[in-house]
């Protein structure tokens, strides 16, 4: 895996979905915020159906969950917005992730981290970097670029579906 | 292009200006070959080209440079004569050095080599392709036979040329170089010791030549410094010599005459040159982006710190807020000026567009252009280039007819293209105006039918009709020609004219001409909208293409699956229920509002909750992530920090006017 190739140790953000513990490589990750008013996006993707005010730019905002077929809970006072830079047709683009709770900056040694098993996962094996153990417990560790790849084609899908309501108006 | 320290970028930069310059001097001899200023003006440019490639390592555009300056040296001389022929040459030359300097990996040595077998053929024996020399061609070489003449040179430079790197001993090493000198000191314009400047040069110089070469290699030695100084050359003795390099020259009067005036005709151009090489300086336009970034945000901030001090009580927050309010607006303005610039770069490409396509087509056309010094956005300039190269192609290939058949047409042979930009209000015009055939109506109507883009019989405007030319698939052109015909690019036209929230008209007579007109925003960054509710969303429509606002008929409310048709003072107007398109949940507001907006001279009702009021939009585009969303062109950040979306009307009246057209054709 060439994640950690050349490294000891990976460094990562923890975070719920749901329950569920996933971890982002901390490198990644700009900034932390509150959640703040979330502009909603009709005939957008649906788990980009939000816009925020990060810093004075309009940023996306993704929601993880939809990606991964949970069913999306109200926020709560532990909500928070990771914002992150991924590559997105070779240009930089910032996004920011909703989280329900997030945990903490911390590493995870080599040895603890493995490939992802193609069989007997959750969730679907492509968004999924590798697996590592913390504390007891197995994080799955998010291959975020990939989430967005797929959100491209959503979008180019979602808005050919948004079309065809008005149609059936006239 | 970063605007790092990098030496050989600042020397692309200026060779790209420079041969920018050199190719509208080269047009201009094309139409007046004996102008001999133009010759030394391209001369020069050259010069500086080679030159400073040679010291930035760019030794194949110094190699190619030198042949291409040694002909118009030639030229200069007086030994070859000035056509439209070698313009040509030198402007494909122009092209091959700018190539070298832009993509040396992909220039072909064959293409260069080939201009050059031109440019030797037209030159002839007169050693054009002499093996190139390193940078100091700048003293030619004259016929060596000529006698020695007494010069009596004099020369002040301007106060400051030492801070422009003009160095006197050099100028004067250099006319050592020529032949015997005496150098004489002219200190009568040195000031008091107290007033004196070490930097600036008070001492003028008078030099008694004796040399073999011409009076132009004397004033070779000033070439780069001649526009701003004072300059004498006069021969002592009898004035034999003088008559001697003249009678060198086969062609008469041409090298000598102008050169004298030479001075005191070029401050004209110069100054306006000096001026703008003193005065400005280069900016990475990616620094001036982020500037108007900054700006925006700042005006944002700015906006809300005004809805605090509004609600409080202490009087000199409100006045500390009302003068941050002010600056933020002045700095909003001024930073906008900065990145408007002059249309005239723009306008300058097509000349060579127009000479370029008059030849491949064997037509005759005459560019014109007025308001070049009409000032638009950098980004609507630059975005600008494709949409018009298309329209003055289709111009000039479907337009404009062949000199015979103007003739038949009672018309003069050579047509007549003009590019005209003007303000109005907020809004820039830019037109082309030709003086062809006109648009053939019957033809674009039964090609519109064929495709399906119009019904058969449906009433038109002439307008509306030209309309119908910007949809894709739409050609007319029987033959597809290398230039148009192809029914792509007029729809790209008018997307990207769509995109920088402008509007295309056309208005044609057959027979006489037809003008094309785009309107466009000054400035892409800002505009001022009409800010709505729709559910619990905020959203912005731009003010530009609101025509009214009316509340919406209860009879109309109700009829929830009727026909969605408002009738506007006798006109049938489509509206779109935005609370149903956006999927508002809230129970909808009592009083539904109708925001009336056109586009393409089309009209349709947009029903909101509530218009709460005008508000100007700093305009931040969205991520790639949603570029699949249609009804929305950007968004913008409200004063109590939430984003609001900005609705796209062309998109919005194209799907209203689908179902009008449906419930039409039903």
């Amino acid at each position: 895996m060439a994640i950690w190739q050349g490294k000891r140790s990976l460094e990562v953000l923890t975070l719920t979905l749901q329950g569920e513990k996933f971890a982002l490589e901390a490198g990644r990750v700009q900034e932390i915020l509150d959640l703040v008013n979330v502009t909603e996006v009709p005939g957008g993707p649906a788990f980009l159906n939000g816009l925020v005010n990060v810093r004075g730019k309009v940023v996306p905002l993704a929601d993880l969950r939809l990606k991964f077929e949970m069913t999306p809970a109200p926020a709560t006072i532990d909500t928070r917005i990771i914002v992150i830079n991924i590559l997105l047709d070779g240009e930089m683009t910032t996004v920011g992730l909703l989280a329900d709770k997030v945990h903490e900056v911390t590493e995870m040694n080599a040895e603890v981290l493995e490939d992802t098993p193609k069989i007997g996962m959750r969730w679907r094996p492509e968004f999924i970097r590798c697996i590592g153990k913390h504390s007891g417990d197995f994080i799955a560790v998010l291959d975020i670029d990939r989430v967005f790849e797929e959100g491209d084609r959503a979008a180019a899908a979602a808005t050919g579906s948004t079309s065809a309501p008005a149609q059936d108006a006239a | 292009m970063s605007g790092g320290g990098d030496p050989t970028d600042t020397f692309r930069q200026e060779a790209q200006e420079l041969l920018e310059q050199l190719e509208q001097i080269l047009l201009d001899l094309t139409r007046t070959p004996d102008n001999p200023e133009l010759v030394d003006s391209t001369f020069r440019a050259l010069h500086t080209i080679k030159g400073s490639g040679s010291m930035f390592g760019f030794d194949e555009v110094a190699g190619f440079t030198h042949h291409v300056e040694s002909a118009f040296d030639l030229v200069r001389k007086g030994k070859v004569a000035m056509t439209a022929v070698l313009a040509d040459i030198a402007l494909a030359g122009k092209d091959h050095i700018r190539n070298l300097i832009e993509r040396p990996e992909s220039a072909d040595p064959a293409a260069g080599k080939a201009i050059l077998a031109r440019l030797e053929a037209t030159v002839g024996g007169h050693g054009a392709a002499e093996a190139p020399k390193p940078a100091d061609a700048a003293a030619p070489i004259a016929a060596p036979t000529a006698p020695t003449a007494k010069w009596r040179v004099q020369f002040r430079l301007p106060t400051d040329a030492l801070a422009t790197g003009t160095n006197p001993l050099l100028l004067i090493d250099e006319l050592r170089s020529l032949g015997q000198a005496t150098v004489t000191p002219l200190l009568d314009k040195i000031p008091r010791l107290e007033a004196l400047n070490a930097t600036e040069i008070h001492i003028g110089w008078d030099v008694a030549l004796e040399t073999d070469k011409p009076k132009t290699a004397i004033e070779d030695v000033f070439m780069f410094v001649m526009d701003e100084m004072e300059l004498k050359i006069e021969p002592i003795d009898e004035p034999k010599p003088v008559s001697a390099p003249i009678a060198a020259a086969p062609a008469p009067t041409v090298p000598a005459a102008p050169t004298a005036p030479k001075p005191a005709a070029q401050p004209a151009k110069s100054t306006t040159e000096a001026l703008k090489s003193g005065g400005s300086i280069r900016v990475p336009a990616e620094r001036l982006d982020n500037l108007m970034d900054r700006v925006g945000e700042l005006v944002i901030a700015q906006s809300r710190l005004k809805q605090i001090a509004a609600a409080s009580q202490d009087g000199e927050f409100k006045s500390i807020s009302e003068e941050i309010e002010r600056l933020a607006l002045e700095l909003r303005d001024t930073t906008m000026g900065v990145r408007m610039v002059p249309i005239a770069q723009l306008f300058g490409r097509f000349r060579r567009l127009v000479h370029d396509l008059a030849g491949e087509l064997g037509k005759e056309i005459n560019l014109t252009t007025s308001g070049e010094e009409t000032e638009l956005d950098k980004t609507v300039i630059e975005r600008l280039n494709d949409p018009l190269v298309h329209l003055i192609r289709n111009s000039i290939d479907h337009g404009l007819e062949s000199p015979e058949a103007r003739k038949d047409a009672g018309k003069a042979a050579q047509g007549h293209i003009h590019l005209s930009a003007r303000h109005t209000g907020d809004k820039v015009l830019i037109s082309i105006t030709d003086d062809g055939k006109g648009l053939d109506r019957a033809r674009i109507r039964a090609r519109a039918e064929e495709n399906g883009l119009i019904q058969p019989g449906q009433e038109m405007s002439d307008s509306e009709l030209f309309q119908v030319i910007f949809q894709p698939g739409f050609s007319t052109a029987q033959k597809v020609t290398n230039l148009s015909g192809r029914g792509v690019g007029m729809d790209v036209v008018k997307r990207t004219l769509d995109a920088l929230r402008g509007s295309i008209d056309i208005a044609s007579t057959t027979g006489k001409g037809t003008e094309i007109t785009l309107r466009l925003p000054l400035t892409l960054a800002i505009i001022d909208g009409l800010l709505v509710r729709i559910g619990q969303g905020r959203y912005v429509i731009p003010l530009s293409a609101v025509e009214e606002c009316v509340e919406l008929p209860p009879v109309e409310e109700s009829r929830v699956n009727g026909s969605n048709f408002l009738n506007i003072r006798g006109d049938l107007v489509p509206f779109l229920r935005l609370r149903e398109m956006f999927n508002a949940t809230t129970p909808p507001d009592k009083y539904q509002k109708v925001v009336v907006v056109s586009a393409n001279e089309m009209r349709v009702g947009l029903v909101v909750d509530q218009v709460i009021g005008d508000h100007q939009t700093v305009i931040k585009s969205l991520s790639k992530l949603h570029k699949g969303v249609g009804t929305f062109s950007g968004a913008t950040i409200l004063g109590d920090g939430t984003v609001a979306l900005i609705l796209e009307i062309g998109h919005l009246v194209a799907r209203g006017q689908r179902e009008r057209n449906l419930k039409l054709a039903s």
